[in-house]
């Protein structure tokens, strides 16, 4: 091969050459992710794509992720690769190594979410790292509910160990994984699921290192993360400089919750500051600080450099802090199995920050949280303890109007997972959904209207009475309309019979009754 | 003797026809798709071809057509008014769709319309569990109070999609069968016929997508039959499939869901027969037009296939943004590459090329029809990849300095590269899109892509070809005789098949070897007679296939079957085998579930009877007429290269490249590092020299 840099033409063929890289390296992201989805266990993964996969180089700098996946996963899961060097360092790690944690703090969140990183090689040498998440359906302790008084109740907790070694497994941690679930198959397979995905993202890294003679990444790294920095300054630079502040209340646990940013452009950047935002709660929806920085940077990012693609760079613009001991930066040891509910909503209190000063692309509020209906009972069959089933229905209600078009009905956002078919779910479990409809005029009205919520009707199928480990938000603190739209209708959880269920927490949905949802709609914007 | 072959493909603007005379000799042509009469075009075109080699009506034996006025009648949303009948609760199911975004970041996503509107949804007191139990019986007299509502619609085309259908139709049937006698004009489909597997959403698509075309499809193919008989035509007409068989007119117009795509099927088929033809085991074919490029994985001579297609995505070909039909298809990935594509630069300052394009109104800047955005075919003629003065055998004049001065405009002044470079960026950068599509199309399906062979046709293909091939690592690029009208010549060569799925759930340790035999017994009967009605005594062969995966798993591996009964521990053997091939290591001891069970029955491909491009070979090695200006992206600069006529080149050919080889309908471009030669059947093979050293060594 010609040296490029030799040629008439070199500094331009130089450019493109980084450009085709990159655009392979996002290749290689997509392989490690799709593969990842073809052999996951875990429903929520399999079916909704609740995972995330990237590549990061020797100093834990992401360098791509995969467009498949799920924001809360990908941005925190960004964090925790740092994690794992200083845990396990670079010149200890070894061809075949993986190693795990499911660390709520340093990795994405909640005990369900196992991180597991990968060291690639090349030629011998280790050249970079790949790591991945899924969300398993079930990990031990009171189950998937906000409903635990601290970490300890919700489950195995894995600190950051050592999975495989040089290819053999560590039999002695999968026989603790086993016997710590209710699904130890599909927890077992998941695990297999995501050595085999990074396995396939090393061995693409090594062969695109191979056929550009590439020694390492670095310099492709440093290149993706200067541009893609540039890129969203640039883009910042285009906002008048000051500070921009917002609150939203939502329903909490047992008093509302209100989520406070105060938002700061400057030449440097964006930083939000959290700070005013209600303290920690006594159950699992309290949201480690990695969770927080997640989805608020996803919500800068949606707003201001949608085109850019996320890596370290793009992410070092951001700096976003919350106080200790606020819910938004939960202490070790607090209770955050349902850290989604609170998370999910900074989009929406960015979007309140931004809506003055892009008044052309913010929405009005929607949903946002995920309307995850988790149920377990007895199950024929399967006499593991008292529950011998487990499940978790994703569904969602209305997206937030757009300036200038309605919102979207039933769509997830900020999350980016897929809804559960019907026809699977009760393949899964003995349940049997006699309603999922739009719910009709549920959309705030407004020049252009929320998006609609859902009507979802769900008996047990064995005529059983069955737990619901509710998780639900927007019940009492429906989605806000803007510019003059009206809000969305707020969302409610209920027994066939009329009664009342609580947003949050374990119920038990009696023998004979159904439990009957309406997902909120999202909010209007403009006057009608 | 009527042993002559018409082939018929009817695309957004072409209509190509291709007819095999029986006596050696392939003919082609191409008229203006007539979108209003389509068939009108079609006779146009089919009497012009037969006149032009002295034969008529009476001389043709067989008719084989495929086409995309399904497709195109769902991207442009020109279907029948359509009503969909579901399980009471399920209303929108169309609607509610994936509840997923297809684009994280954009927060101005528009979803696919539902090809029913609400107001056209109904709904009926029914339930059938995912085991096939009935929860509550079908409430005939709520179907029967549908009927005024419908009537009332002006309703032509009609879907029942029932939740959990795919275990047990009956409900559905005798909801057809209630509404067919009220309705007798409106043409109804039933998802436990169009599409009998788990997940509602998909089933209730393809269901009401089949409704959707099924007016307008069984309208065209009776006036086409009728035309065709009028002009004394008296031979069989098979319709060409998504899943690359072809079918009976009859079969078309009760399922015309699966005649979506069935162009770039055939294409398909032409890049299989081409590979048996070179004795090439595993190929990678490459079809590039004006508006995408496909591409599609061939091993021993059949094209890959796959369950689910995805028809009218919103504008960037995302994937996700479409309307998810599950159908038998000739598996292949669509990205938006063509010669019309459109480079740009984005908020970073990186070149971009596609989805968009320029089509052929306006076209590339180089027409000279009013395009103002640099394109695909720009670039290619500003690295002298393209003869202004030869394009389409020399009926158009390209406009060089006007294409030059686009690309400068939009991408090298910005970059401050000289137009030249920004051209190569522009080509590098689709090249690469291609490349990377191609990859992750690979990995999807577990192969490796780079000991493959490429196979490449459509217009823009032979111009890309070789670097394509450079870029992923391949040895070995052939391009094909005739390869302008690739689609309608592989029709030709297509074998009669159907296929048929059931879902039926099994758990591996609970096999009951006598039930599956039944069950394989039935999907025969249901299949064999539309394979023999086309048939003409062709001898018949049964593919069987069952989809796996561990229990608790989510998608399923497809396992080839023996034909008789099965063995637990051989069904597990070779499901582990697969998952292997695809991922690298299998779970021990895990229990195995069987999804669905698949069936097809096919008659053998056909022999090529008569291969294209068989005028006389040119006895010459190839002289070279002329130099060109040619970029040659292995040096980074302009290089004084041969051209050479293809039809100048004999099979004692054997060039080195850097060079071009011109024909009327494409230019094929030779890299750096590649040999040519010409295959006895008039392929072009193009071979990488180091490969070819360390072969004779």
């Amino acid at each position: 091969m010609t040296d490029m840099n030799h040629s008439g033409q070199g500094a331009g063929i130089d450019l493109i050459r980084m450009q085709v890289m990159w655009n392979r390296l996002l290749a290689v992201v997509e392989e490690q992710a799709q593969a990842l989805l073809r052999t996951a266990f875990s429903t929520i993964v399999r079916e909704c794509g609740d995972l995330s996969a990237g590549v990061f180089d020797l100093n834990g700098r992401m360098l791509a992720q995969a467009v498949t996946g799920t924001p809360g996963h990908v941005n925190s899961m960004a964090e925790s690769v740092r994690h794992f060097i200083d845990r396990f360092p670079i010149e200890t790690m070894r061809e075949g190594d993986h190693y795990i944690t499911n660390d709520p703090w340093r990795g994405t969140g909640h005990l369900n979410d196992f991180v597991v990183t990968t060291p690639a090689f090349h030629e011998g040498r280790i050249v970079g790292l790949f790591s991945c998440t899924s969300h398993l359906i079930d990990i031990g302790g009171i189950g998937f509910g906000p409903d635990g008084h601290d970490v300890f109740a919700e489950g195995l907790s894995i600190p950051f160990l050592k999975l495989c070694d040089r290819g053999e497994m560590n039999e002695t941690l999968m026989a603790m994984i086993r016997a710590n679930t209710r699904l130890p198959v599909e927890t077992e397979g998941d695990v297999y699921s995501l050595l085999g995905c990074n396995d396939i993202g090393a061995r693409r890294l090594s062969e695109m290192m191979a056929e550009f003679k590439l020694d390492s990444v670095d310099g492709l790294g440093s290149h993706i993360c200067d541009v893609s920095r540039r890129a969203v300054l640039a883009e910042v630079a285009k906002l008048p400089q000051g500070v921009y502040r917002n609150a939203m209340t939502i329903d909490g646990l047992d008093a509302p919750i209100d989520l406070v940013a105060a938002l700061t452009v400057n030449e440097d950047g964006i930083s939000v500051d959290f700070d005013g935002t209600s303290p920690v709660v006594r159950k699992g929806i309290n949201v480690p600080l990695a969770y927080t920085r997640a989805y608020t940077a996803f919500g800068l990012a949606c707003a201001i450099a949608p085109g850019i693609p996320n890596n370290a760079g793009s992410l070092s613009v951001c700096d976003i802090e919350a106080p200790e001991g606020s819910i938004l930066n939960a202490p070790r040891g607090a209770a955050v199995s349902s850290r989604h509910i609170v998370g999910q909503m900074l989009p929406d209190v960015v979007f309140g920050c931004l809506a003055e000063l892009l008044p052309a692309r913010i929405p009005a509020e929607g949903t946002s949280c995920l309307w995850n209906v988790t149920l377990r009972g007895r199950a024929k069959g399967n006499d593991l303890g008292r529950y011998g089933f487990a499940v978790t229905i994703t569904t969602n209600g209305g997206t937030g109007a757009r300036p200038d078009k309605a919102g979207l009905s039933a769509t997830a956002f900020p999350s980016g997972v897929k809804g559960s078919p019907v026809e699977i779910m009760e393949a899964a479990a003995p349940i049997v959904f006699w309603r999922r409809e739009l719910r009709d005029g549920s959309g705030g009205a407004g020049r252009h209207r929320g998006g609609d919520g859902q009507v979802i009707e769900i008996e047990n199928r064995d005529g059983e009475a069955m737990d619901l480990l509710a998780a639900f938000d927007r019940i009492d603190f429906a989605p806000r309309g803007r510019a003059g739209g009206g809000d969305g209708a707020a969302g409610t959880v209920r027994l066939s019979d009329g009664t009342k269920l609580k947003g949050k927490g374990t119920q038990t949905i009696p023998a004979g009754q159904r439990l009957l949802l309406e997902t909120p709609g999202g909010g209007g914007f403009g006057a009608a | 003797m009527a042993n002559a072959r018409l082939a018929i493909d009817i695309g957004g603007t072409f209509t190509d026809v291709a007819l095999d005379t029986g006596a050696g000799t392939i003919g082609a042509t191409k008229v203006l798709t007539t979108h209003k009469a389509p068939e009108e075009g079609v006779i146009d075109g089919v009497l012009r071809l037969l006149g032009s080699h002295g034969l008529g009506p009476a001389d043709i034996g067989l008719v084989l057509h495929g086409t995309t006025l399904a497709t195109n009648a769902i991207i442009e949303r020109k279907g029948a008014k359509t009503a969909l009948v579901a399980t009471q609760g399920f209303r929108d199911v169309l609607e509610i769709g994936y509840e997923d975004r297809y684009d994280q970041y954009d927060l101005g996503i528009e979803k696919p319309r539902a090809l029913v509107p609400r107001d056209l949804r109904f709904t009926v007191p029914e339930r059938i569990t995912f085991d096939g139990e009935v929860l509550k019986p079908l409430d005939e007299a709520a179907v029967e109070a549908l009927v005024p509502a419908i009537a009332a619609a002006g309703v032509e085309g009609l879907a029942i999609a029932f939740i959990h259908a795919y275990a047990r139709g009956d409900h559905e049937a005798r909801a057809r069968d209630i509404l067919a006698r009220a309705l007798p004009d409106v043409s109804i489909s039933i998802s436990s016929e169009v599409s009998p597997e788990a997940r509602e959403y998909e089933r209730t698509v393809t269901t009401a997508v089949n409704a959707y075309v099924q007016p307008l499809m069984a309208g065209y193919l009776g006036r086409l039959e009728q035309r065709l008989q009028a002009e004394g035509f008296a031979a069989p007409v098979l319709l060409m499939t998504s899943g690359g068989g072809l079918t009976t007119l009859q079969t078309a117009r009760r399922f015309p869901v699966r005649l979506v795509e069935s162009g770039p099927a055939g294409g398909a088929i032409l890049a299989a027969e081409v590979a048996k033809a070179c004795g090439e085991a595993r190929v990678l074919s490459f079809d590039m037009g004006g508006t995408t490029a496909k591409i599609c994985l061939i091993d021993d001579g059949t094209p890959q296939t796959a369950r689910v297609f995805e028809v009218d995505r919103q504008s960037r070909f995302a994937k996700g943004s479409g309307l998810p039909l599950r159908i038998p298809v000739i598996e292949m990935i669509e990205i938006g590459a063509g010669g019309g594509s459109i480079a740009r630069l984005d908020a970073l300052g990186r070149i971009t090329v596609g989805p968009d394009s320029a089509g052929s109104e306006p076209g590339p800047v180089a027409y000279g029809r009013g395009g103002t955005e640099p394109t695909v075919t720009d670039a290619d003629l500003t690295l002298g990849r393209l003869d202004p003065d030869g394009f389409a055998g020399g009926t158009m004049q390209l406009d060089a300095a006007a294409a030059k001065d686009a690309i400068d405009r939009a991408i090298g002044a910005p970059l401050k590269l000289e137009a030249e470079t920004a051209a190569f960026g522009i080509s590098e950068i689709v090249d690469e899109n291609m490349a990377n599509a191609a990859r992750v199309h690979a990995v999807e399906n577990g192969v490796d892509v780079a000991s493959r062979t490429l196979v490449a046709f459509g217009g823009a293909a032979p111009l890309h070809a070789g670097r394509l091939a450079a870029k992923l690592g391949i040895d070995r690029v052939i391009i094909p005789a005739n390869a302008g009208v690739g689609s309608a010549i592989g029709f030709l060569h297509a074998p009669i098949a159907f296929e048929v799925v059931r879902g039926l759930y099994v758990r591996l340790a609970d096999l009951d070897p006598a039930s599956i035999e039944t069950l394989f017994a039935e999907m025969n009967a249901a299949a064999r007679p539309i394979v023999s009605a086309a048939a003409g005594g062709s001898e018949l062969t049964e593919a069987r296939l069952a989809y796996l995966r561990y229990v608790g798993q989510g998608h399923e591996v497809p396992v080839a079957l023996p034909t008789g009964p099965l063995d637990q521990e051989d069904l597990r053997g070779r499901f582990e085998a697969a998952y292997r091939a695809l991922f690298g290591r299998i779970i021990p001891e895990a229990p195995v579930e069987a999804l669905s069970w698949s069936l097809a029955v096919s008659t053998p491909a056909r022999p090529a009877v008569a291969r294209p491009g068989t005028a006389a070979p040119a006895a010459g090695a190839g002289e070279a007429g002329t130099l060109r200006r040619l970029f040659v992206p292995e040096a980074a600069r302009f290089d004084k290269v041969p051209v050479h006529a293809r039809s100048a080149l004999g099979p004692a050919t054997r060039l080195a490249g850097p060079l071009v080889i011109t024909e009327a309908a494409t230019t094929t471009v030779v890299p750096d590092g590649f040999d040519v030669t010409v295959h006895e059947e008039g392929h072009l093979v193009l071979t990488r020299r180091m490969a070819m050293r360390e072969a004779a060594e």
